[in-house]
């Protein structure tokens, strides 16, 4: 089974995330389903409590907004590691939409990218295939502490310096 | 100058860890090149033309004598025995070992240094005017907010990964602009509104490189307690809208441009209103407490000096150099000096290990220990007793420091150009090395009076040629050098970006290609008029006409 980082620790992972072009009916398994998928299966998606949705890099937390309540995890696709967008949706969904769910970095995620993604408020990491999960652990906590307030630590060190 | 507490010693330390660790992870094959171009690009590290290429940052321009021998320390044990001052008040070595950099970089936070976020799409150094703090004109010092804003940009979690670099920059004058603020990702202007209350003037969208354009004003007065919100906000927007399809379409100016600048202040300000209560508010004792470390050093009470006044009158060199080299100080019987590094000769921004250190003793003699960095490629002292003077100038000639052409012609801001730089299209520095050669008479110089010459070797405009009064571009023709010259160019308070010419240059025709305009300007210009006056009241075609006449 595929293994996921969630809140610091290497967990099995048995959801799927389902490609963006799925048509269809689901698997009877916990699955995280593109927006697109969402917004055209809503009503009765929405009554499984096993269902998450992943948002592309372009496509804005805003969208899901209303839906948080039933979705258990928000997963934010990074196509390719620099491409950062994925870092303002993470904070957006924790800070403004308040949501207190599961926030999953798929796609290109790697080691060096963690501790900022943390800060941001993912709390999950499904690791690219190819690299050591144990070793990229060991990239949530290169740190000890940070100047800006975010979303791990919601006042800046100016404050408590 | 600012001084780091544990909280600091110890991020930066984490990061010298951190940036090993990636090092060797990427020596021993575990990252990409891909990968480990990202991770070293926030750490300054280019892959260049000849070697390595390593930026380390200097916070606004200050530097202490100490961190000058190291610098020089350093150019010593792991490079060529120089390092080159750049228009983004930071500092390069062109020759390090990759496998050397975690040790550089160790060394450098010893001394209070580092190289976070000197390159890469990340929040760079910020930069401020080099006079600041001594200017009299100036509205408040402008580094305590320097400071500040380096802080809150260091590691920010989010803006690591922008579509673009992103630089920002802060002028506290309202006569003069020599932070160029208007051609930065983000211009913050500081200003005092009616109630005396300190704020920001808050410039969007202005850089070079390929599509020059101008910042515009999205806020005209933004408390300055609201400062980080504010731009925590702005790079949120940034960050999300920004376009990632095109890298020469990526920068925030493009975004501005698209939204127009009114839209643009309209998201900004919708997002900023969620964030602007927040603990992230600056606080009024913050802002105390960094303005503590920017203190005034214990100046001296000074009254004339006619010894002073006498130097002058009996050495003409002596009194050129006052005159042109350094500028008056807000308090009496201090000068602010500028060493020029634009000697004939030397490629502009290089200084060798041993005159690093003939600066730091100029520093701790005569300056308080301290020097600043200038975005035209000069080095400060800000604080030298009149008195002193004739003793610096001494020293700085021989060190080949005293060439007293601030402002001039000849006090060209180059780019490293085709001589190191893989991006290049042309050499950069053979052309400004022409030029100084033409130009070498100082009374005609100075009759010229200031007159800005930038020279870029690509588009990429490191050496700010758009916003040159004559800009020098290096362009590419079927494999040939050659060389694009634009008129009209200004990065000060009234900024414009320069218009071209015409068809392109052979490199060895520039110095008279410039000669022409010269001949244009002198023959045109009234008593009082600077080039960029009489350019700009009588337009390109005479020069167009002179430049491009028929030979007969
Ligand atoms: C030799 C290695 C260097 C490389 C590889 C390099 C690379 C680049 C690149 C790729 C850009 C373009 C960014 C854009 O498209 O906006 C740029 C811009 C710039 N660089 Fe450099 N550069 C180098 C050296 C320097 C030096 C020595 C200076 C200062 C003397 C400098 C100062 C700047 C500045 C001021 C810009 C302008 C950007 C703007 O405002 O748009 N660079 N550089
Ligand atoms: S302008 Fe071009 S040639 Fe000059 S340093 Fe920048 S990238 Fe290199």
């Amino acid at each position: 089974m595929p293994k996921l980082i969630k809140d610091n620790q290497i967990i099995d992972d048995n959801w799927i995330v389902v490609d963006a072009d799925f048509e269809g009916a689901l698997p009877e398994q916990p699955a995280i389903v593109p927006l697109s998928y969402w917004n055209q299966n809503k009503a009765s998606l929405s009554a499984r409590s096993d269902i998450g949705v992943w948002l592309d890099s372009h496509e804005e937390p805003s969208h899901i907004a209303s839906d948080l309540d039933s979705i258990p995890v928000v997963a934010i696709n990074f196509p390719k590691f620099a491409d950062g967008r994925g870092y303002s949706y993470a904070r957006l969904l924790r800070e403004r939409f308040n949501y207190k769910g599961e926030i999953r970095a798929v796609g290109d995620v790697l080691q060096d990218q963690l501790f900022y993604m943390k800060r941001c408020g993912f709390n999950a990491f499904a690791v690219r295939a190819d690299r050591d999960i144990e070793v990229a652990l060991t990239g949530l906590n290169v740190f000890s502490n940070s100047y800006q307030a975010a979303c791990d630590r919601n006042t800046p060190l100016f404050r408590r310096r | 100058m600012y001084k780091y507490d544990d909280y600091d010693r110890n991020l930066v330390l984490e990061r010298v860890k951190q940036f090993r660790g990636q090092t060797e992870r990427f020596l021993a094959g575990d990252l990409s090149e891909d990968e480990f171009l990202a991770l070293r690009l926030q750490n300054g590290l280019y892959i260049q033309r000849l070697a390595p290429m390593f930026r380390v940052a200097i916070p606004y321009g200050m530097l202490s004598s100490v961190q000058l021998r190291n610098l020089a320390d350093l150019s010593r044990t792991y490079d060529k025995g120089y390092v080159h001052f750049t228009t983004r008040q930071n500092v390069q070595f062109n020759w390090p070992e990759l496998k050397n950099i975690p040790d550089m970089l160790e060394s450098l936070h010893k001394v209070e240094m580092h190289a976070i976020q000197t390159s890469g799409n990340c929040i760079r150094n910020t930069t401020t005017d080099q006079f600041a703090g001594v200017f009299k004109d100036e509205v408040t010092d402008p580094r305590p907010y320097c400071e500040i804003i380096r802080q809150w940009s260091t590691f920010h979690p989010e803006f690591a990964y922008l579509p673009r670099k992103f630089k920002i920059a802060v002028n506290a004058c309202p006569t003069e602009d020599r932070a160029a603020m208007k051609v930065h990702d983000i211009g913050l202007e500081l200003v005092k509104n009616e109630h005396g209350e300190t704020g920001f003037r808050v410039f969007v969208g202005g850089g070079l490189g390929r599509t020059p354009l101008l910042g515009s004003a999205i806020n005209e007065f933004l408390p300055e307690l609201d400062l980080l919100t504010y731009l925590e906000a702005i790079v949120r927007v940034y960050n999300q809208h920004g376009r990632r399809d095109n890298k020469f379409k990526a920068r925030i100016k493009i975004l501005v441009k698209a939204l127009t600048p009114e839209v643009f202040a309209q998201k900004v300000e919708e997002e900023w209103q969620h964030i602007k209560d927040s603990a992230a508010k600056l606080t009024v004792e913050e802002i105390n407490r960094v303005k503590g470390f920017f203190v005034e050093p214990s100046y001296e009470d000074i009254t004339s000096s006619t010894e002073f006044e006498e130097q002058l009158a009996s050495n003409k060199a002596f009194a050129n150099w006052v005159n042109r080299n350094t500028n008056e100080h807000k308090i009496p019987g201090y000068s602010i000096v500028t060493l020029t590094l634009k000697k004939t000769g030397i490629p502009p921004g290089d200084v060798s290990d041993d005159k690093l250190e003939l600066i730091a003793d100029l520093a701790d003699k005569y300056s308080f220990g301290e020097v600043r960095i200038a975005h035209d490629q000069n080095i400060v002292l800000a604080d030298v007793k009149q008195s002193d003077l004739f003793a610096v100038w001494r020293k700085a000639q021989t060190a080949g420091f005293a060439t007293p052409n601030l402002n001039m012609l000849t006090d060209i801001i180059c780019c490293p150009g085709g001589d190191f730089c893989a991006l290049a299209n042309a050499k950069s520095i053979p052309i400004a090395e022409q030029i100084q050669r033409r130009f070498d008479n100082l009374d005609y110089l100075y009759d010229l009076g200031e007159i800005e010459l930038n020279i870029s070797g690509c588009m990429n405009a490191c050496g700010h040629h758009h916003v040159g009064n004559i800009g020098i571009l290096g362009v590419d023709k079927k494999g040939q050098e050659f060389y694009q010259v634009s008129l009209g160019g200004c990065s000060g308070k009234d900024a414009s970006i320069g218009k071209i010419l015409g068809p392109s240059f052979a490199r060895e025709e520039m110095a008279d290609i410039v000669e022409k305009i010269i001949d244009v300007y002198v023959e045109n210009r009234t008593a009082e008029e600077l080039f960029l006056d009489t350019y700009r009241r009588i337009g390109m075609t005479p020069f167009k006409e002179r430049v491009y006449a028929k030979a007969h």
